[in-house]
């Protein structure tokens, strides 16, 4: 140390004193400084402050320019000069005085004027270059106290090319016998290092010296150029490792001076640095990291102190462990450490428990497991950063199993979170994960049919990006990655739109994946070339990545060989693609010229007018060529001249649909379809599958909104495939009986079960033990799994069991569904035909009472609240005559004046008896809610005793369903377990499997509430009712369909916002004076559209899907028919609406 | 590594303020505004922004925030604002806001013998005061 400090120390205590008083001591109170800072403490408003710096500014500005303004005033000024850049204002007139300072001032004031050039200038400012003969001078200096200051200002900042103006002087220092000049002249070279590291190179020598010093100090500050340089290069001093453990022993060991220590750890600081570098210098070396394992077992057996200090080191320690080559012994320690951060109460601690959990799983995803519940219960950390950084954590661990429940959670988060940083930054992960995936399953499942603008449209997406180019790149990354594993995977499968983006990504991108050679993606493209089902345009797509991709020998000779097998192509397109890949492997420049690199959102100059072709137009048109006409005025004309119809064949298509799909669900497959739903729903939408989609192979994790939401939990499904038609009835009663036991409470409260649960989704796929271990931890959980599981074995298999028997039963629903539900019209021959049925569903009845007192106890015990609506007494005697003695009997207006209030004043349809035994009726109806469709189940006790379970015939009660609810109020009147709710706009292909899950879930819910027979019929009504719905998307028009309010402005811009389009003509009504507005009218009543418009001979006519998807559509008068024009976002519905309309016009 | 310390006060007054990457003086005010709603709705010591992590830690009226990257670690951080702040107590005795307002300067200095290029370059007490008080020393005599 040097004298002067040490006289200083001597005199340290008479300095504090002075100081104890600090404003009054050195500063009047009418000082200007003085004055300022009382102006700022007084501030109350922005505008306040406004004015106060500026009368400030212009003062000092004064003040500075005068010639009479001493070295002590200029320190001051300096000080209010630094106080209003501060605060945000600009005060550059300063600059030159505060370098003016440096170098005029003595003592403090020069400190202060190097503090204030540090402060006011970025390291490029051109007045820094002022500063060097300032700094040359001071470090010749034969005063310490300015050479020390010049070499802190050079190590904070120094103009790039002066250094070599000092750069002797300062490495002189390096020799100094006072250890804090050479301390800080290291850290002077360290920065020469970070700026210029070429001009350090020749003193790497000298860097070694200073590891060395005596003074730990100067060997601390001469880290940190360590750190650097082995960042850079770990090879390269992997010699120097040996040095660093016994450093790192040493400070463990406590060998530094006391002054070092902080709260008695000694040299916390330093001890971080090097674990770092240990880390840094461990990685993937394995006799490197056998170096270090008895320093960093040591460093952990040390930092046991309770103090934040030690918990600081023990991360490090953690994270180096985990960095370096394994050891089993280090392993578990380190994670011992984690289990303890992460189930600290402390939110630091808990904090970096997850953080060093987050940089664990990325090693080993095992860990995350042991600590899953925890990581659950962080979750809902009242703490959102806990939050976020769980999050980040989920986000490592994501796989193809548990993504859904991840990005679930996320967006919940997102739904909460107010914080706009948080939500760009988790709005990117979520985009991340489920962008590409989404769009991967997206393309194969959409295939080939398509339209051509969705894959345009993502290719632009992902070539112009977002805001951030970090994010831009992880998604292209991210892109390739899946695209490359899907190439090596069965490219065969993959339609050919798909192949196509697959190509132009790979052909752009794939240069950001490191260690990717182009060769090999050319290899796997080539492959494409080769498959036979690769059409000739996916071909040329192919071999135009291939163009983009071709660099290096390999290229060529692949480039060649392709030439010679694809250049006697007969497509004459894909033998010049051919050409020009040859040509442009072989030539490097003109490839770069033709097709550089990231160019791909530069816009292209495309002559839309075609004008290039006016000169051969107007030629054609000179030789008499007919002018051109536009599609559509062709198509009139054809229309006119040859008098051909061009209305499609009405109801034919959908009625064999509908046909065929009936027939579908009559055929055994059936059982498969009721066994299958819970678990494998892929099969599913293959057997009811009307349309063309090809899902082999394809994981249905993604839904056109996104994640699909399965509500069970993979385990769960996955053992109720096991029971098998086989189930023989003693099985059967065995799992009844274990079913009656159903009812005793679960030891476990109902949160610890969701969260288990959700650990199990989450946690899905990790590790390789996976499922296994997923319950492994507590007793409790596989248990009651395996009981759920059961409770389900006994109802499907009894399930089979009734279906089986009630073949014709399920007939009959299916039928009333269609024809009834969904069409409101009502057949009587079908509900004549169920009491047939009636004996068969008796004796079922009989079968399953014992499960039906068990359940009784349920409710009672469970549900309180709920059981005496449900659970009548038992003397009342039924008054209504039983319903199916008299078939005839309208029954509507008596059930329907049961709806509960909230529904009654809906427009429902008829209520259809569905069936009947001899004690239960029961019947369904669907009412027509704002928003949604609900079924409404009526089951009534027409026999003259009382069931139990259900009430005497003095009031049918009744159970809404909803099919379409937009939230709880959706939910029905009577079971408080009927609150599952199913995203709104569910459309198409996909979602039917989706929602039987849902209610199959619905109605394990019930389970508890009602006889397991009715349960059964109503599970499969339902199912059936849901089957034939979405099979038909068609007819789901009518239930769905609710006007769209919009006005004319509001219409022209969502015409425009559309790409789905559908033009037909349609019979114009000719009964009133003005056709288009009875034909208007006559749709609005029918199909409940919103007519925005009429004006002249066209109106515009808006409806939507409940509250989802809108539709469109533009009607003209022409040539006695109207011609309808329909846009929608969703290819289907343009269709669909234009087959209700045809229907309702015929009907009318 | 550290990106900035700041002082700031509950009234999200800006006390002290130091930038390890150059960040646009139009841009500070509003990143500190920011900061300062940020923990004062908070009342925890870690907060997650887009580019870099806060640590902070409140003495009495006075917020001590320190940005940092990612990979730096949280709790040495925040164990460093303390170190700074018993620096700062030894030196000034009893520090109190109005010390930090009246001295801003040496705050300043002790500041830069502890942080430089944000990277934490001297942690002993006695070291980080060393040039100062010679300083004083000097000037007194």
């Amino acid at each position: 140390m040097s004298d002067v400090v040490e006289k200083t120390l001597t005199a340290l205590p008479s300095l504090l004193s002075l100081d104890s008083q600090p404003g009054s001591g050195k500063l009047s109170s009418t000082s200007k400084l003085g004055n300022l800072i009382r102006g700022i403490t007084e501030l109350t408003s922005k505008h306040e402050e406004e004015k106060l710096i500026q009368r400030e500014l212009s003062s000092i500005k004064e003040q500075v320019a005068s010639p009479n303004t001493s070295m002590r005033q200029m320190k001051e000024l300096m000080v209010r000069a630094i106080y209003c850049e501060m605060l945000g204002y600009e005060a550059s007139f300063s600059y030159i005085h505060a370098i003016k300072l440096a170098q005029q001032g003595t003592v403090l004031e020069k400190r202060v004027g190097y503090l204030a050039v540090s402060l006011f200038l970025n390291e490029s400012h051109e007045l820094l270059l002022l500063l060097v003969n300032t700094v040359l001078k001071d470090l010749q200096s034969t005063n310490l106290i300015e050479v020390c200051m010049a070499l802190t200002v050079v190590s904070q900042m120094f103009p790039k090319d002066m250094i070599p103006a000092i750069l002797p002087l300062v490495e002189e220092k390096l020799t100094h016998p006072k250890e804090i000049i050479r301390r800080k002249a290291v850290l002077a070279l360290y920065k020469f290092y970070l700026i210029a590291p070429n001009q350090v190179q020749h003193i790497h020598n000298k860097f070694r010296k200073a590891l060395c010093d005596k003074d730990p100090g100067v060997m601390t500050a001469s880290l940190h150029i360590y750190l650097q340089m082995i960042k850079e290069n770990p090879e390269g001093y992997k010699d120097l490792t040996a040095s660093f453990v016994t450093i790192l022993k040493q400070v463990v060991g406590g060998k530094l001076p006391m002054d070092f220590n902080y709260h008695s750890v000694p040299a916390p600081w330093l001890q971080i640095q090097l674990l770092r570098i240990l880390s840094l210098l461990g990685k993937d070396d394995q006799s490197t990291s056998e170096m270090m394992y008895e320093v960093l077992d040591e460093s952990l057996r040390r930092a046991e102190m309770n103090h934040n200090i030690t918990y600081a080191i023990l991360y490090e320690c953690v994270k180096s462990i985990y960095t370096i080559h394994p050891k089993a012994e280090l392993l578990e320690k380190a994670a011992k450490c984690i289990g303890n951060f992460v189930l600290s109460p402390k939110i630091n601690l808990k904090y970096l428990g997850l953080k060093a959990l987050t940089y664990v799983v990325q090693q080993d995803a095992n860990l995350a497991l042991q600590h899953q519940l925890t990581i659950i219960e962080c979750l809902d950390h009242s703490d959102l950063v806990i939050k976020r950084e769980t999050l980040e954590l989920l986000f490592r661990i994501t796989n193809a199993q548990n993504v859904t429940v991840i990005v679930e959670k996320m967006l919940e988060f997102l739904r909460l979170s107010k914080d706009d940083y948080t939500t760009i930054d988790l709005v990117g992960k979520v985009a991340e994960l489920w962008f590409i995936e989404t769009m991967n399953t997206v393309f194969s499942l959409g295939g080939d049919m398509m339209q051509p603008d969705i894959p345009n449209s993502f290719l632009r997406l992902l070539s112009e990006g977002f805001d951030s180019t970090e994010e831009d790149r992880q998604l292209r990354l991210f892109a390739v990655d899946s695209y490359v594993s899907l190439l090596q995977g069965e490219p065969g499968r993959l339609p050919q739109r798909f192949l196509q983006v697959i190509s132009w990504v790979l052909g752009e991108y794939s240069h950001l994946r490191e260690g990717l050679e182009p060769a090999t993606t050319l290899r796997l493209l080539a492959k494409l070339l080769d498959m036979k089902h690769t059409s000739s345009e996916t071909k040329s797509w192919v071999l135009l990545a291939m163009s983009k991709l071709c660099e290096g020998p390999d290229c060529v000779s692949l480039a060649q060989e392709l030439s010679e097998r694809h250049g006697g192509s007969l497509d004459t397109v894909l033998r010049q693609r051919v050409q020009e890949l040859r040509h442009l492997s072989e030539d490097a420049e003109l490839r770069a010229s033709v097709l550089p690199r990231d160019a791909a959102q530069e816009p292209l100059e495309v002559d839309s007018s075609l004008s290039f072709l006016d000169g051969f137009v107007s030629e054609a048109l000179s030789a008499g060529a007919a002018p051109y006409k536009p599609p559509h005025q062709r198509q009139e004309e054809l229309a006119q001249a040859k008098a051909l119809s061009l209305e499609p064949y009405g109801l034919s298509l959908p009625i064999s649909m509908s046909s065929c799909s009936l027939a579908d669900r009559q055929s055994p497959t059936l059982l498969s379809m009721s066994s299958g739903l819970s678990g494998n729903s892929t099969d599913l939408s293959h057997k009811g599958g009307s349309t063309t989609l090809k899902l082999d192979g394809v994981k249905r994790v993604w839904g056109k909104d996104g994640y699909l939401a399965q509500k069970e939990p993979v385990e769960e499904s996955a053992q109720v495939e096991v029971p098998s038609p086989l189930c023989s009835p003693s099985r059967q009663g065995g799992a009844d009986s274990t079913h009656s036991q159903t009812p005793t409470p679960t030891p476990t409260p109902e949160p610890e079960k969701e969260k288990q649960q959700l650990a199990s989704s989450l946690f899905v796929g990790l590790g390789s033990q996976s499922s296994v271990c997923l319950m492994g931890k507590s007793e409790q959980t596989p248990q009651r799994f395996r009981r759920k599981a059961k409770g389900q074995g006994s109802s499907s298999g009894a399930s089979e069991q009734i279906s089986n028997s009630h073949y014709s039963t399920q007939s009959t629903v299916d039928n009333l569904l269609c024809n009834n539900l969904l069409d409101s019209t009502v057949t009587s021959d079908l509900a004549v035909s169920t009491p047939e049925q009636t004996p068969q569903l008796s004796q079922e009845v009989a079968t399953t009472n014992g499960t039906c007192d068990a359940e009784q106890d349920l409710i009672e015990e469970t549900d309180p609240g709920n059981s005496p609506s449900l659970i009548r007494a038992n003397s009342t005697v039924t008054a209504d005559p039983p319903a199916h003695k008299d078939p005839d009997r309208p029954k509507d207006s008596c059930l329907s004046s049961h709806l509960p209030a909230e529904l009654a004043g809906l427009s429902h349809s008829e209520i259809i008896p569905l069936c009947s035994s001899q004690n239960l009726d029961l019947s369904a109806c669907h009412v027509q809610k704002e928003d949604a469709l609900l079924l409404v189940i009526f089951i009534e006790n027409s026999s003259d005793s009382d069931i139990e379970q259900i009430g005497g015939g003095e009031k049918p009660q009744c159970v809404g369903v909803p099919v379409f609810p937009d939230g709880e109020e959706a939910s029905g009147s009577r079971g408080a377990g009927w609150d599952g709710v199913l995203p709104a706009a569910f459309w198409g292909i996909s979602s039917h499997a989706v929602l039987l899950q849902t209610s199959i879930n619905q109605f394990h819910q019930v389970h508890c509430f009602l006889p397991s027979d009715l349960l059964l019929s109503m599970a499969l009504l339902t199912q059936s009712m849901l089957v034939s719905c979405f099979c038909l998307t068609s007819l789901l028009f009518l239930c769905l369909g609710r006007p769209l309010c919009v006005s004319t402005e509001e219409y022209g811009t969502l015409w425009l916002a559309f790409s789905q389009d559908t033009k037909q003509n349609l019979a114009l009504l000719n009964d009133g004076q003005d056709p288009l507005t009875a034909t208007l009218d006559v749709l609005k009543n029918k199909l409940q559209l919103h007519v925005v418009d009429i004006i002249g001979a066209e109106g515009i006519v808006a409806c939507r899907l409940l509250q989802g998807q809108p539709c469109l559509m533009h009607c003209r008068v022409h040539a006695g028919s109207l011609a309808v024009w329909l846009r929608s976002p969703v290819p289907d519905l343009p269709d669909c609406l234009l087959y209700h309309c045809q229907r309702a016009l015929q009907e009318h | 590594m550290i990106k900035f310390v700041l002082m700031v006060n509950r009234q999200g007054q800006t006390r002290l303020s130091r930038y390890y990457e150059p960040v646009e003086l139009s841009r500070r005010a509003a990143l500190e505004s920011e900061l300062v709603r940020v923990c004062l709705s908070r009342s925890k010591d870690q907060v997650c922004l887009p580019d870099f992590r806060l640590v902070y830690r409140q003495y009495a009226a006075l917020f001590i925030v320190v940005g940092i990257s990612d990979s730096e670690n949280e709790l040495s951080v925040y164990e460093l604002v303390h170190n700074f702040v018993e620096v700062l107590d030894k030196y000034f005795s009893r520090v109190v806001s109005d010390t930090i307002m009246f001295n801003l300067d040496k705050v300043h200095i002790i500041l830069d013998e502890m942080i430089q290029n944000g990277h934490v370059v001297e942690t002993n007490k006695s070291r980080i005061l060393a040039p100062l008080t010679a300083l004083d020393k000097m000037a007194d005599g």
